[in-house]
């Protein structure tokens, strides 16, 4: 009836796991039990669940991925504190099946939950009002493809309290994982989280190309984009090609583990090396998913920040899409060690090689964008340039590593740990950090606290340092990753001090939730009345903030790059239109979130072999989708007397504000 | 910026080469104890430098530009209209590019001579020794010797040693720091690696590549010694009264956590091949694997093995 | 201050289609189509990689029986003629006769579906399932892949036959079945290269 599903599930013997369950019980009914109290169900149903609007969505996404973050830093804490004890006899206060599960949903967790949402957030919420259009071009698909991360997420977390998470490392390699050596349901959690997700960031990736190839304002030529729907663009074809690869290979593992097939087992034909090279076929081009909008935001940050344009538009372009053609031929590079022959080694290392170049491009342009500038050093001018230095050493690392004889010596150590979150945490997550700090104004209508952005940017820098510098010399002291316990003594001072620079992090991550809490109590006092809190040069900048549901009341009309900074400076920013027209808009639906509750349940029934469960919940999606199909009535219309009606009101609020505030003074210096 | 945050990051780069210079020895990678290590860091030292003639520019600029430029300082000449030049174009696409050719070429020849499968000539006849990763343990057998041990790998200084590597079990990392290369263990097929130690000692020997609940249990010790301690270690591992038939070998096969030495004072015939074999039953092919790129890693012939 | 479809008395938008909304469902759907490519493309890379670990097991000689696999390609292929037949109606406006094409194409595409899933069902009754070898996982997945997207467009078909029954050739509708033929086109060439790869060239 419940397949392999019992009370035994639960890990009542395990009190970090109970505790952690019940922390996590609780916290959530406290936010149930106020959303009670304040009465906002009905607004949380009809104005966010079943949201269609890219604005929401991206918000949401963004939600995700702040909490998802918690949860993957709370495996990073106990990682590094039994690191630092591990030593000699000592065997810390994980077992090595905790420690395994430990860094398996450390992993899994920061790239498919935290960095995903974080930059399909940022799309979402900028990506339609840079091209000056109103929504993306699928809105429904947009809500389904929120609520598939979701529910991807949601296995993730239940598996904390019902069975057990994977044990065989975020990357999932056969055939460790396949039933003879990981007979538990840890992998199928894995497999399903990742799968539904997966699905989700490919109807995503489709939905945006469709966006920017199609619904750019008039005279916005490809090459007028700004520089973020360029990279975000690349990104989208990225997620396009790759995803489908992770697919075949989830889903292979998948058969040999429910149907016995022998894709990847050790006996009766199957090819292990296969998975790796499908596994990272996908994996590459995923971090450069990761990191490429990332750069996209840097480069509005920069140009933003220093009154200029960003130096060298048309080689960022080409440098982009190099990075996007190149990100294909790179895959090998992740296992050099697997025995290829030189003559493959040395073809994936110098294609990896080859793709330092442009990257290394647009950090010149970059600063090349602060020459000759007026550079005011807001929060995400902060958080770009502690990524421009950080990611330089990361790099360097990366090309170091892109050297097969000297990745004999270095692949799976920690010097390989301190690169990839070299450019994971300053390249990504930095990135996504500015752009937060930069678009949230847009987003809600008031401006972050600088002084406590400032001082998170500060302990996120120093912490990090402190945390990975010593994984570089670890890696050199030849200490291999996700070991539980080791016997070299030499190496805990490191490992110690690592653990105390993950501390300062945390320190970095309680000044943000600080911010956040300041800024909502004082967003009166720091209210966007113009919608153009930085001097903004992109056409984002020209709706309101908070925007209204349909971005602009009249399209604007772009003739050049930098539209809106074009528009500012000959004078037409502002121009009311004669005539407003009505404008058509989607209305909200339930199928997305219904989709993505139904989602979870068949990954939850597939995990625990509830073989009914899966196929009534597969059967509900089916039906989801189909009625929704026949749904003919899904646009409404905002009356043109009701556009003119809110136009008015920002036209007031504009005349009353002081034209275009900038930051002055003591606001622009530490 | 201003001088505090200069500070900051000078206070941070020397914390990193504090780092670097505490425990030198303790660096097993500057502290190669083979040819294969010894190559391998030059590789390491050589492209550290090539990269520093793009990265110090890049650190210079980052420091200087927000410095100089910042806001307040209106003495700074303020170029709003300037976002292009064709001379900057030229030297940041070009110098990395020549950086990246030269690297290009140094790959070209260590990855050929360093390549795990190259046997390494010396005069000196090379010592066979198989290697097979199980749950959570190595075996090592030395078919000349006709003797076994578990995590524990004894052999002469100077002289050439020619791995056969698979696993048991799933796919492992066959991994001496200081000597040089690691390579994957995988079952039914077989994977080499070529390594020498250049002096005595012992060094740190261990599993790669994350294979479970014992995997922080695969440290081994991999010692260096004379050629006359060698021969005497071989004598006293014959006396061992544990010896290493089939049924011996299932019983080992089964997996156990904890670090354990053991020793065999004799090995069942072709054990090696039996292990590879058992994988890769029933075979009603035979790939042949003459050419390069993937496939099951079988037995190479000795056509490739050139000296 | 929101908006929403729940302030407004809703502008009857049925029939409102933005002229490139129907534009941009088809160059969204191809992206799919392309991505589906992807996913197709890695498990023919799988097969190739597989393709001849019989692990002592039967061989694609010892299998295949072409006269049937012929039958069910040219099932599969007329199947694709009367779909055509189906949207030359379409542009006629004669919903009729698409009705008719349209139930055609149903019965070839569930007439090459049974014949597949006969096929298995005798592998497998025979002891030569997917989980006899890595040849023979590979070949199910990848058959079995293309037949769980012809599947899908069967029900799709069905939806579309009921859609066009109850709304007319509406230009949602039409959007729709522009969309289906594509999907089954798709299916169509890949048809091709499995019987390719797979059929003829297990055979030699």
């Amino acid at each position: 009836m419940f397949g392999k599903l019992s009370l035994s599930a639960i890990p009542y013997h395990e009190p970090i796991v109970m505790g952690a369950v019940i922390g996590s019980i609780l916290l959530a009914m406290v936010i149930l039990v106020l959303i009670t109290y304040y009465q906002k169900w009905t607004i949380l149903w009809k104005e966010w669940l079943t949201s269609v609007d890219h604005k929401r969505i991206g918000i949401m996404y963004i939600i995700l991925s702040l909490v998802m973050m918690l949860r993957g830093l709370a495996d990073a804490v106990m990682m590094r504190s039994h690191q630092a004890l591990s030593a000699g006899m000592s065997h810390g206060f994980l077992t090595p099946d905790h420690f395994s599960q430990v860094f398996s949903a450390h992993g899994t967790i920061m790239i498919i939950f935290v960095a995903m949402p974080f930059l399909v957030g940022l799309m979402n919420l900028v990506v339609p009002p840079q091209i000056g259009s109103r929504d993306v071009a699928f809105p429904y698909l947009n809500s389904v493809s929120l609520w598939l991360t979701v529910a991807g997420a949601m296995l993730v977390m239940v598996s904390l309290g019902v069975g057990e998470f994977s044990k065989a490392g975020w990357s999932g390699y056969a055939p460790l994982t396949e039933l003879k050596y990981s007979p538990g349901t840890g992998v199928d959690y894995w497999i399903w989280a990742f799968q539904i997700a997966g699905i989700g960031s490919l109807v995503t990736s489709i939905n945006f190309l469709v966006t920017i190839l199609k619904m750019r304002a008039p005279g916005m030529t490809l090459m007028r984009m700004p520089i973020f729907i360029w990279t975000v663009l690349c990104t989208a074809v990225l997620m396009v090609l790759s995803f489908p690869v992770l697919t075949v290979a989830l889903s292979m593992l998948t058969l040999d583990r429910y149907l016995g097939m022998h894709f990847f087992t050790n006996t009766l034909g199957g090819n292990m090396m296969m998975y790796v090279n499908l596994f990272w076929i996908w994996g590459h081009p995923e971090v450069y998913i990761v990191v490429l909008p990332a750069f996209g935001i840097f480069s509005e940050v920069v140009a933003t920040f220093s009154g200029k344009p960003l130096f060298g538009y048309t080689s960022m372009v080409f440098a982009t899409m190099a990075i996007m053609v190149l990100s294909f031929s790179v895959w090998l590079h992740h296992f050099f060690t697997m025995g290829a022959s030189p003559n493959v080694n040395i073809f994936f290392g110098i294609t990896t090689m080859i793709i330092a170049v442009p990257t290394g491009v647009k950090v010149f342009n970059w600063l090349f964008t602060m020459y000759r500038g007026r550079i005011r050093f807001t929060t995400p001018m902060f958080w770009t340039l502690g990524f421009i230095i950080t990611f330089t050493i990361g790099g360097m690392a990366g090309v170091l590593l892109a050297s097969p004889p000297a990745d004999y010596v270095l692949h799976n150590s920690l010097f390989l740990i301190a690169h990839f979150h070299s450019m994971l945490i300053s390249g990504a997550l930095f990135g996504y950090f500015a752009g937060y700090s930069y678009w949230f104004p847009k987003a809600t209508g008031f401006t972050l606290n600088e002084k406590w952005g400032k001082r998170a940017f500060w302990s996120w820098l120093i912490g990090f340092y402190l945390a990975f510098i010593p994984l570089y010399v670890l890696g050199f002291m030849g200490m291999p990753r996700r070991m539980a316990h080791y016997d070299i003594l030499a190496w805990q001072p490191y490992l110690i001090i690592a653990a105390g620079g993950l501390a300062v992090i945390l320190i970095g991550v309680l000044c943000q939730m600080i911010q956040l809490v300041v800024s909502i109590k004082e967003r009166h006092i720091a209210r966007d009345l113009t919608g153009d809190p930085w001097d903004g040069r992109t056409l984002e900048w020209a709706m309101a903030s908070p925007p209204a549901i349909y971005n602009f009341a009249a399209t604007p009309e772009v003739h050049g790059i930098d539209a809106f900074a074009d528009m500012k400076e000959k004078g037409i920013a502002y121009v009311k239109p004669d005539r407003y027209q009505d404008i058509h808009m989607p209305k909200n639906t339930a199928a997305g979130f219904v989709n993505g509750v139904l989602s979870f349940i068949f990954g939850f029934a597939m995990v625990w072999y509830i073989w009914w469960l899966a196929g009534i919940s597969a059967l509900g999606m089916l039906v989801t989708v189909i009625i929704r199909s026949t749904d003919d009535n899904t646009d409404f219309a905002v009356p043109a007397a009701e556009v003119e009606r809110i136009e008015n009101l920002r036209y007031r609020e504009l005349a009353n504000a002081v034209a275009m505030p900038r930051l002055t003074g003591d606001q622009a210096m530490p | 910026m201003n001088k505090k945050s200069d500070l900051v990051f000078i206070g941070l780069l020397s914390l990193c080469t504090v780092f670097f210079l505490g425990g030198c020895s303790d660096i097993l990678l500057f502290n190669p104890k083979g040819p294969i290590g010894d190559a391998e860091r030059f590789v390491i030292i050589v492209s550290i430098a090539l990269m520093l003639i793009v990265v110090i520019p890049v650190f210079i600029m980052v420091f200087l530009f927000p410095r100089k430029y910042r806001a307040s300082n209106t003495k700074a000449t303020y170029m709003p209209k300037w976002s292009h030049s064709a001379k900057i174009e030229w030297v940041i696409w070009l110098v990395p590019a020549i950086i990246i050719t030269v690297l290009g070429i140094l790959i070209w020849n260590t990855t050929h001579r360093l390549d795990p499968y190259k046997p390494i000539v010396t005069g000196v006849k090379p010592i066979s020794i198989e290697a097979v990763s199980l749950d959570w343990k190595w075996l090592f057998i030395y078919p000349e010797q006709n003797i076994a041990t578990v995590n524990q790998l004894v052999f002469p200084a100077n002289v050439p040693l020619s791995f056969r590597i698979t696993s048991a079990t799933v796919m492992t990392s066959f991994f001496i720091p200081q000597l040089g290369s690691q390579i994957y263990a995988m079952a039914g097929m077989q994977t080499r690696l070529n390594l020498m130690a250049d002096e005595t000692g012992t060094y740190l020997g261990q599993n790669q590549q994350f294979s479970g609940r014992g995997y922080a249990d695969m440290s081994f010790k991999a010692t260096a010694v004379s050629r006359e301690q060698f021969e005497a270690w071989v004598q006293k591992i014959k006396q061992s009264p544990d010896r290493l038939d089939l049924s011996r070998y299932e019983k080992l096969e089964k997996p156990s956590t904890g670090y354990s030495v053991m020793s065999f004072s004799s090995v069942k015939t072709d054990l090696f091949d039996y292990i590879i074999s058992k994988y890769n039953e029933p075979m009603a092919m035979n790939p042949d694997i003459t050419k390069e790129g993937f496939g099951p890693m079988q037995p190479k012939t000795g056509a490739l093995e050139k000296s | 201050m929101t908006i929403d479809s729940s302030t407004f008395s809703v502008v009857s938008s049925g029939e409102f289609e933005h002229p490139d909304t129907i534009e941009n469902q088809a160059f969204g759907f191809w992206l799919y189509i392309m991505s589906d490519l992807v996913l197709f493309a890695t498990i023919f890379a799988a097969y190739a990689v597989l393709g001849h670990n019989y692990a002592g097991g039967p061989t694609g000689k010892d299998l295949f029986h072409l006269p049937y696999t012929f039958g069910e390609t040219m099932l599969l292929l007329f199947s694709s003629a009367t779909y055509g037949m189906s949207m030359l109606a379409m542009n006629n406006n004669r919903k009729d006769l698409v009705l008719r094409w349209l139930f055609i194409t149903f019965l070839l595409g569930l007439g090459f579906l049974a014949m597949e899933i006969s096929e298995f069902h005798h592998m497998i009754l025979d002891g030569n399932g997917p989980e006899r070898s890595g040849f023979l996982s590979a070949f199910f997945t990848l058959v079995g892949t293309h037949g769980s997207h012809v599947a899908f467009g069967l029900i799709w078909m069905a939806v579309m036959m009921g859609q066009t029954i109850a709304k007319g050739l509406s230009a949602p509708v039409q959007s729709r079945l522009i969309r289906l033929s594509i999907f089954w086109h798709f299916l169509d060439i890949v048809w091709v290269g499995v019987f390719t790869i797979v059929y003829l060239m297990g055979v030699m």
